[in-house]
């Protein structure tokens, strides 16, 4: 089993959380939803697996690079 | 008997009941399918009002008589056409729109990766292709520069420049260049896939650009204003604002001023601008021929302008090692943040890992300072 982390490409503050731990999911799929420079950004799936890892919570501020779901495939 | 002949029903033309429709059809768009609201519901429902007949909004007195529609040149007499006159005749709103522009505009992308400066350059071709078919149409100087401006996608921009240039052409340019701006999302798409392979949309770019510290973002706006007015000083009314109200955001020490800016005073301005632009749109003012040939044109020269930044941003990766994603181009328009977020969408579209919106904001930005100082060189040009 290979895993690959998502990192958040910006800065912002989560909107929204779409998937939950042990949840499949397809490559492109949302995995949570970004407000940065007053807009939604999705967080899409880069590949197709299993989220094995995502803690996040609406209104919580994350950095460029901070971890935003680990999914094993 | 004068009072039952005031009833508007009876003085409905045909003209006022297409302008009617097509108020109707912009705020069906940003009611219902959410398209550029903030622009669209204003301007939507300031065509609906204006095309209602004898409400006087944007009447004129020439004369000593009174015109319903808007005269240059007369002393305004309604609601609207006052606000028309000493806002944008006076071209106090779109420099404040700048204003408020730029304490909400993040320098940082551009900072960082100052090459993408060129694809912001590149997009302007538009404008000045644009310029050259509407001369070869038989348009004057003035009418073709303010027609070819719109290529820019910049609103405020296009309404300063017309209104200097062809004020008998600002209804048309300033709707065309809002219409165009809320129609990003459908204008470039198609152009941007015919000239991009699905591999070069797929080609990932890496998300950390390298930090700006506070002293680069606070010289930036600065040293900007001083070398872009002291080349093109027509320029200095936008470009002027649009810096100082970057420095208001960067320096740290007046963000009460940059929030005011950024939100309050915006709002009011884009109200204001918002009601002004519909408010022209009435059926005398714009259902003609050179009124329709202004808004064709306006839309080859955005299209133009995207091919040009999307061409541009191909031949770079000729030319260096690390690919950038030629979408990126695309957002040399300067419509912020509408043209950085279709390439976001279109990236994300290609390849899941994408995320182009940084890199793309780059561009977008520098569009804005590229189509305001073409306006600056028409003014000097021909001004």
């Amino acid at each position: 089993m290979a895993q690959e982390n998502v990192e958040f490409p910006i800065t912002g503050k989560i909107t929204s959380v779409n998937v939950g731990q042990g949840d499949k999911v397809n490559e492109g799929d949302v995995l949570c939803l970004l407000e940065s420079m007053k807009m939604e950004n999705p967080i899409l799936a880069p590949v197709g697996g299993t989220v094995t890892k995502i803690d996040l919570s609406v209104g919580q501020v994350v950095e460029v690079g901070d971890l935003a779901a680990i999914i094993e495939y | 008997m004068t009072g039952f002949f005031e009833i508007g029903f009876l003085n409905l033309t045909w003209g006022s009941v297409v302008m009617l429709i097509i108020g109707g059809v912009l705020l069906y768009l940003g009611i219902s399918k959410k398209m550029e609201p903030l622009l669209l519901v204003p301007i939507g429902f300031g065509i609906v009002l204006v095309n209602l007949p004898l409400g006087g909004l944007m009447a004129t007195i020439v004369q000593g008589e009174v015109y319903e529609s808007y005269v240059i040149g007369g002393e305004p007499a309604g609601l609207i056409s006052r606000v028309f006159q000493y806002g944008l005749v006076w071209e106090l709103i779109p420099c404040f729109i700048f204003l408020g522009l730029g304490a909400m505009t993040d320098f940082g992308s551009l900072i960082a990766n100052p090459k993408t400066l060129i694809l912001g350059a590149g997009a302007q071709f538009g404008v000045y292709f644009a310029f050259f078919i509407a001369l070869l149409l038989g348009f004057t100087i003035q009418e073709a520069c303010s027609i070819g401006i719109i290529g820019g996608a910049d609103g405020p921009t296009t309404i300063y420049l017309t209104n200097r240039l062809a004020p008998h052409f600002i209804g048309a340019t300033a709707v065309a260049a809002y219409t165009y701006m809320a129609l990003v999302p459908i204008i470039q798409p198609p152009v941007i896939k015919l000239l991009t392979t699905k591999k070069e949309r797929e080609i990932y770019m890496k998300p950390q650009l390298r930090p700006v510290s506070k002293t680069e973002k606070i010289l930036f706006p600065v040293m900007a204003a001083i070398i872009i007015i002291l080349l093109v000083p027509k320029s200095a009314p936008l470009i002027g604002m649009f810096m100082f109200g970057n420095l208001l955001f960067v320096s740290g020490v007046t963000d009460r001023l940059a929030d005011t800016a950024a939100n309050a005073f915006m709002n009011i301005l884009t109200i204001l601008l918002g009601l002004c632009v519909g408010c022209f749109m009435s059926a005398e003012s714009f259902l003609n021929v050179e009124s329709l040939m202004v808004f064709a044109l306006g839309v080859v020269a955005f299209a133009t302008s995207t091919a040009f930044g999307v061409s541009l941003a191909k031949l770079m990766n000729v030319f260096s090692k690390e690919k950038i994603n030629p979408m990126i181009g695309a957002a040399g328009v300067s419509a912020v943040p509408m043209a950085a977020r279709v390439v976001q969408r279109m990236g994300q579209e290609a390849n899941p890992r994408n995320f182009l919106l940084m890199h793309a904001m780059g561009p977008n930005i520098a569009g804005v300072i590229g189509t305001a100082t073409a306006a600056g060189i028409f003014l000097g040009m021909v001004g």
